[in-house]
């Protein structure tokens, strides 16, 4: 009582007790102690005080007066009993107590009737130790633990030469410090407990106040909210937690959020370290909040949206269940200890019960308030913070969507319709267990046989109570046994169903266990099975408390990767893809993301990483994704130098890996340094390039707005980036159209006068892809855009120029009048055939496809001819380059259009090499030169050359081609081949006649036809 | 005597080595080993009942019938004595054997009576005791108490004769083994468990490799 007063009871200044909950708490405690102690202790009740209580009453002199307890006295003022209670009168009628015994204090209670709990308030107040006063100063509050009051107690009891009545005092003052002693240990639980509700909040509290409101908010009528998010300025998370800026932290707020109610409209709430409340709203124009609280203190936003919104309130009531809610229970955060005690078999319960509704959603509700009382309580209790880790439990706050959590049933009703599977299963299961483990193994291997991927044979398992069989199995000594068994267990618990039969009986216990077994066999096949199993929050959850997850960590620790490899190594890789798997399952919840983290998996994901086997890459990677939406892990994925292997991986040939890949690099690509990273890799055209659904997803991200708006004002180092990530964009027909509504076109044009060379080449590149749709195009060419290309062209880095004759073929093709358009620039045609004595082939690639797209044109066709592109062309065609070869087999066909270009092609020595890149592998290398053959054949004498270097085969070749153009090109050039053929016939025929003449060299065409 | 019995072993060991998936050391301490068991004596043979000795205590088997059969499959030449030689190469194949060694170890192993195949009636014979008569799961038929181990049998040589001979030759033996590779000890336990393997080498082997083949597919079979 002592300790109670002076430590927890508030005192104000003027040693007055304050009107707090907990001051009451004190008071209403004690004196539910005093009040009848001397009629339940009479000895202790006549025993004389050591001191006597003095205090003024708040009863009135008269009204102890009216009691008729004290004897007539010959005082007015004076009222006395047995010299044992005193009672002055003072000034303004107030009476002074003076107290010595229970049984006295007793008299003065009586006496106040209704007001007692005010009688012992002003009892207490004037008497701040009361203990040490009833039994002596031996017993004032300076015990601050029980060694020091029982080596007192002790001590009196042992004192020498006392009498009995001595003693039996002794024995009663002993028995009164004890009593008060335990009041005092009672009062303060109970002070405590009602401390531990009003505590204060923290940023963990918060977001998962905030995770688990996201999580119900939608757009149906069944969730109670719109939607909740952070404000748009203070998103950011610090490292303490906080989402507040520095300045506001110190006012105690956490963070703010904006949140979409059903019937009422935005209310923004500021969550503070004392509470949730409404604050002045956030504007976007000043894309500020106004800070100034709006609303009263709320312990959690659940208790401050159901006083805000009735659909709010309603919603979550009524998934909780009748009587106290789960809500309610959140706001208050009050400790009901059965109910806690019940949450556990609620939970379960409601699930067995309610099937048929939403589970989800109800599990989240309820699983929120209790998290959170849990936590505030585990805050305040150390001593009971493992019992609330346990129970917070339940809550485990899930990132990912789960899986259906009730598959649906389909249970066979007479064994009449039961399908002969169900016999023979059966059969093999009483084998199983009937026999040593000869006949287990044969059981087992008969089992397999069956189609373990088929829901009947699944079910028949399980029906026939194989399924207990098969996990007894695994607690055997014998491994053989388990590796069977097991073997079967990995098949069918691809089924929803089995999984969560496997879950009911333990099975995922032993499991576990299993991972610690020597055997590698065993550790892939158990990790294996608990990869399928955890599918479902339940099973992801024991795996966790059981130490699953250390475990499973520990097999990723895989010594030698890529090296030279052997039966063993290929085990051990074998184990460190199956605990990959498990961990993939595993890593959908984020208790268990943390635990794998602090198990130590980064370190080894990133080892792992670098494995050259898809299928141990996909786990990786697969659990890497669901990792990445942990701070903590983009981090790890940065620092570790992850950021390289995947998008190494990016550009792989499966199609599954890139896009884990990539979705991992869209998380992780909320940091800086990771978007520098990737760019630094090269990691963005892959990824741009890659699947219809990352452009789905950059398109939901506004990416493309977003990367126009930060085209204006912006260092050009942050240009060379958003420009270049354009450019990949770009290569997206959609994004193209979104380029120019997002208004992106005009500012890029202006780019190209800049002077940065590797901006240039992305600004041109960007320019050429946007080029490619007329609309585009049109502004460009308002623009002036081409001639700013044009000009690029002079440019002394061969990258620019080579990027800028790239970028200018489309803008021909696409825009109107091209032909005027290229005569207009003064010198340009010259330039360009200039740029084809280059010594780099990217540049000579780049001019060959502008030629081509120039010569369409047939004015400037002939002003290139005149400036003498033929021979240029013609001297090119030795190269090896396969992309040159493209581009200029594609301008020698444009070119052929004039004059007698052909006949120069032929002279030149043209042909022949043509003929050769028929032989490489690239069907476009194919179709541009079969267009320029068929071009060149247009003249006999290339005719003749070409099928001295036998065109034909190669063309009849690509005549079967899937390609149209290709085809065309190809039969054609064969037609002219034959009609000279055909022409030479008759010629020498005629020749005959005449006697000799011209059937020399084009008679040897004719005879290889 | 001592110094030459000794140079003896080396002697031995060092011919043998090679052909045993044991280091040279591990082979002197096998052929001490021998030695102590057949009592010393230069020409001594380890028997049959010496052997199935070993076999009960150091690897745990109770199955008589499946002892026996293990001592013939150790007893290359068939002369009802196991060599040093045979010795040394029935443990190799015992404890550190590849796959194919093993498989053809168990081969010999069920092979009753040696002719080069595996019949129904053998099967039946190394069977007949794996079920259990009267437990509680399993109780046969009045009729005919051994329905039980014939649909073992069935089970068994479906499995095995892939090729529908009706009897079971070694190529099918060994491919259903490398198919599936549970079914190696299908016929009865002919080889040690992993544990009593371990701790029969433990005390001298001086490379680890592991006693058991590997069960899962690896490296090979991924797709």
């Amino acid at each position: 009582m002592g300790l109670t007063l002076t430590k927890a009871a508030d005192w104000l200044d003027n040693s007055k007790l304050d009107f707090s909950p907990s001051n009451q708490i004190i008071l209403t405690d004690i004196l539910k102690a005093v009040d009848g102690y001397s009629k339940n202790n009479p000895i202790g009740g006549k025993m004389k005080f050591s001191e006597p209580l003095v205090w003024d009453s708040t009863l009135k002199f008269e009204d102890f007066k009216k009691t008729e307890r004290f004897p007539e006295t010959e005082s007015e003022n004076t009222l006395q009993l047995d010299e044992l209670l005193t009672v002055t009168k003072q000034e303004s009628e107030v009476a002074h107590v003076e107290c010595h015994s229970f049984d006295m204090l007793q008299l003065v209670l009586d006496a106040c009737r209704s007001k007692k709990t005010a009688e012992v308030r002003a009892c207490l107040e004037g008497n701040s130790d009361p203990v040490s006063k009833i039994l002596g100063n031996r017993y004032a509050c300076n015990t601050e633990d029980d060694v020091e009051f029982y080596k007192q107690a002790e001590e009196d009891l042992q004192g020498e030469d006392i009498t009995y009545e001595e003693f039996e005092t002794k024995k009663v003052v002993l028995k009164m410090a004890m009593e008060f002693h335990n009041l005092d240990v009672r009062m303060l639980r109970s002070v405590q407990g009602l401390m531990s509700k009003d505590s204060r909040l923290s940023p963990r509290l918060v977001e998962a106040e905030f995770d688990c409101l996201k999580e119900l908010s939608g757009s149906e009528d069944e969730q109670p909210l719109r939607d909740i998010e952070p404000v748009p300025c203070y998103v950011h998370v610090f490292s303490n937690g906080y989402r507040a800026p520095n300045f506001r932290q110190l006012q105690g707020d956490i963070a703010y959020f904006l949140v979409y109610l059903k019937d009422t409209d935005v209310i923004c709430v500021t969550a503070g370290t004392k509470g949730w409340f409404v604050n002045k709203g956030y504007s976007k124009d000043t894309n500020d909040v106004d800070f100034e609280r709006r609303s009263d203190l709320y312990g959690s936003l659940f208790a401050l949206l159901r006083e805000r919104s009735r659909h709010f309130r309603e919603r979550t009531s009524r998934k909780s269940g009748d009587g106290e809610t789960a809500a309610d229970e959140a706001a208050d955060g009050a400790e009901k200890p059965d109910q806690e005690g019940d949450a556990d078999q609620q939970a379960a319960r409601e699930e067995a019960e309610e099937r048929k509704k939403d589970p989800t959603l109800r599990w989240v509700s309820l699983g929120t308030s209790e998290q959170q009382s849990q936590e505030r309580r585990s805050a305040r209790q150390p001593q009971s913070a493992a019992a609330a880790a346990q129970q917070s439990d339940e809550s485990d706050s899930e990132s990912g969507t789960d899986e259906e959590e009730d598959a649906v049933e389909r249970r066979h009703e007479s064994n009449a319709d039961l399908p002969s599977e169900y016999w023979q299963i059966g059969k093999f299961v009483r084998y199983l267990k009937g026999g040593n483990q000869t006949s287990t193994i044969i059981s087992l291997c008969a089992l397999r046989d069956f189609q373990l991927n088929t829901e009947v044979c699944q079910l028949a398992i399980r029906d026939v109570g194989g399924l207990e069989v098969l996990l007894n199995l695994l607690e055997t000594e014998e491994n053989r046994c388990k590796i069977g068994s097991l073997k079967i267990l990995k098949e069918i618990s691809q089924n929803p169903q089995i999984r969560r039969a496997i879950a009911d009986l333990g099975g995922l216990q032993t499991l576990v266990n299993i991972l610690k077994e020597p055997s590698k066999d065993l550790k892939c096949l158990a990790a294996e099975t608990i990869a399928n199993v955890a599918k479902f929050r339940r099973a992801r959850r024991i795996v966790r408390q059981h130490g699953g997850i250390r475990k499973l960590v520990s097999l990723l620790d895989c010594p030698a990767l890529n090296g030279p490899t052997s039966p063993e190594i290929e085990r051990d890789i074998e184990v460190a893809r199956c605990g990959a798997l498990a961990l993939w399952s595993l890593s959908n919840s984020t208790k268990n993301k943390r635990a794998m983290k602090r198990a130590g998996v980064i370190p080894l994901l990133g080892k792992l990483l670098k494995s050259r086997h898809e299928d141990m890459l996909i786990p990786v990677v697969g659990t890497l994704q669901e990792c990445a939406s942990e701070p903590d892990y983009r981090v790890a994925i940065r620092t570790e130098g992850m950021v390289e292997d995947l998008v190494k991986n990016l550009k792989s040939d499966n199609a599954e890996l890139q896009m884990h890949c990539a979705s991992t690099i869209f998380k992780c690509a909320e940091e800086e340094e990771t978007r520098d990273l990737v760019r630094s890799y090269d990691g963005l055209e892959p990824m741009c390039s890659m699947s219809s659904k990352n452009i789905r997803k950059f398109q939901e991200l506004n990416v493309i707005e977003k990367l126009v708006r930060l085209l204006s004002d912006q260092p050009e180092e942050v240009l060379v980036n958003v420009v270049g990530a354009l450019g990949e964009m770009a290569a997206e027909k959609e994004n193209r159209h979104a380029i120019r509504k997002a208004g992106g076109i005009g500012p890029l044009v202006q780019l190209l006068t800049g002077t940065n060379q590797a901006l240039l080449v992305n600004t041109t590149r960007a320019v050429g892809r946007c080029a490619q749709e007329k609309e585009n195009m049109a502004i460009i060419d308002r623009m002036d855009g081409v001639r700013l290309l044009w000009s690029l062209l002079k440019n002394p880095n061969p990258e620019v120029q080579a990027s800028a004759a790239y970028a200018i073929c489309p803008c021909i093709d696409n825009v109107n009048d091209a032909g005027e358009m290229v005569r207009s620039y003064v010198g340009g045609l010259e330039l360009i055939v200039h740029l084809l004595r280059s010594d780099n082939i990217k540049v000579l690639a780049a001019i060959c496809a502008a030629v081509a797209s120039i010569a369409k044109d047939e004015e400037n066709l002939a002003v290139l001819t005149d400036h003498g592109v033929i021979p240029l062309l013609a001297g090119l065609t030795r190269t090896q380059d396969e992309e040159l070869k493209r581009h200029l087999s594609e301008a020698i066909a444009c070119c052929c259009a004039w004059g007698n270009n052909r006949i120069v092609f032929g002279k030149e020595g043209a042909v022949a090499p043509l003929v050769s890149y028929l032989r490489v592998k690239d069907p476009k290398v194919h179709r541009s030169t079969a267009r320029a053959l068929h071009e060149l054949s247009r003249h006999p004498d290339n005719c003749i050359t070409m099928h001295e270097c036998g065109v034909v085969r190669h063309l009849l070749g690509l005549v079967g081609s899937d390609d149209e153009a290709l085809q065309l090109a190809a039969s054609g050039c064969i037609a002219n081949i034959r009609r000279l053929a055909m022409a030479n016939e008759k010629s020498r025929q005629s020749s005959k006649a005449r006697g000799g003449g011209n059937g020399g060299a084009n008679g040897k065409a004719v005879a290889a036809k | 005597m001592e110094a030459s019995a000794k140079a003896n072993i080396s002697k031995i060991a060092e011919a043998l080595h090679s052909q045993t998936n044991f280091t040279k050391k591990e082979c002197e301490h096998l052929l001490n080993m021998y030695k102590d068991i057949t009592g010393g004596a230069d020409d001594a043979k380890l028997d049959r009942n010496k052997f199935k000795d070993i076999l009960h205590n150091s690897f745990g088997m109770t199955d008589d019938l499946m002892m026996d059969q293990v001592f013939r499959a150790f007893d290359t030449d068939s002369d009802s004595n196991i060599s040093q030689e045979e010795w040394l190469k029935g443990i190799s194949t015992f404890l550190r054997g590849t796959l194919e060694e093993k498989t053809s170890f168990a081969f010999r192993a069920y092979d009753l009576n040696s002719d080069g195949v595996i019949s129904r009636d053998e099967m039946f014979q190394l069977l007949k005791s794996t079920l259990i008569r009267g437990s509680l799961d399993y109780q046969p038929v009045e009729e005919d108490p051994d329905e039980g181990v014939r649909d073992l049998v069935e089970i068994v040589f479906k499995k095995f004769d892939t090729q529908k001979k009706g009897t079971i030759d070694y190529a099918q033996f060994k491919s259903s083994v490398v198919d599936e590779p549970l079914l190696l000890q299908a016929l009865g336990a002919c080889l040690p468990d992993e544990k009593s393997a371990d701790a029969f080498l433990c005390t001298f082997e001086e490379v680890h490799v592991p006693t058991t083949i590997s069960y899962i597919r690896t490296g090979g079979g991924r797709q």
